[in-house]
């Protein structure tokens, strides 16, 4: 089962683990973005296409289950305004065993960073307004599952 | 040609506007060549498009280089490189 979604509303955790394990799995991994406070940041926006963000997480997810076998896929990415220490994104992978399972997270948020339509807006507690900077860390990261 | 361009992030904010309907010279037949075209066609696109290489583009969704055609193209979105995860 893929379950994939691009929402405004916080992301909650325990209800999108529930739903992921209703199957029952020998081996789930996970991953957990979230906002962090460096620099007094204060807010975090994320703009995203209408159609295209999600459209991207799907093409993701499915390029993820072609590659291994899983038994399920959830990948949530909050999008909007937010705060220091809310979620930002969700993977959730599962499979027969381990390797399979953390291999896939890996994969998807490496992937995502790179190559889904969605951009970081930080806000200072001090005013300053910066959009976030591609890292040449992040590509180096992408480019291994290439 | 009339063509949707729609604008992410800080190109958005530098063009002032989400998205437009252009009608294109038809000497501008590839996403390159569009990109060139904004950057000299008025102020706000010179201002977002003075870098051409920081500049990233998708028709119809799809992630596509400077050498793609336009022909037939619904939208064309501009913007810097992603930064979501």
């Amino acid at each position: 089962m893929i379950r994939v979604s691009v929402q405004s509303a916080a992301i909650d955790i325990a209800a999108e683990f529930d739903l992921h394990d209703a199957g029952g799995h020998g081996a789930s991994a996970s991953f957990i973005g979230r906002v962090r406070g460096d620099d007094g940041l204060a807010e975090l926006f994320l703009e995203h296409h209408p159609q295209m963000t999600e459209a991207g997480l799907a093409a993701l997810a499915h390029a993820a289950s072609d590659r291994w076998k899983l038994s399920a896929l959830t990948l949530v990415h909050r999008v909007g305004t937010m705060a220091p220490g809310e979620t930002i994104v969700l993977v959730l992978t599962s499979s027969a065993h381990r390797a399979e399972a953390l291999s896939a997270v890996e994969y998807l948020i490496d992937r995502l960073k790179t190559d889904v339509m969605l951009w970081k807006r930080e806000s200072f507690a001090d005013g300053r307004v910066a959009w976030v900077e591609e890292r040449g860390s992040d590509l180096r990261r992408a480019e291994r599952w290439d | 040609m009339a063509l949707n361009i729609a604008y992410f992030s800080w190109v958005r904010e530098r063009m002032g506007v989400a998205d437009e309907m252009v009608d294109l010279p038809a000497d501008v037949g590839d996403l390159g060549a569009l990109i060139a075209w904004l950057a000299v066609r008025d102020e706000r696109g010179a201002l977002a498009f003075a870098e051409p290489h920081r500049i990233r583009a998708a028709i119809d969704g799809n992630m596509s280089g400077r050498g793609a055609p336009l022909a037939g193209v619904r939208e064309v979105a501009l913007f810097p490189p992603v930064t979501g995860g």
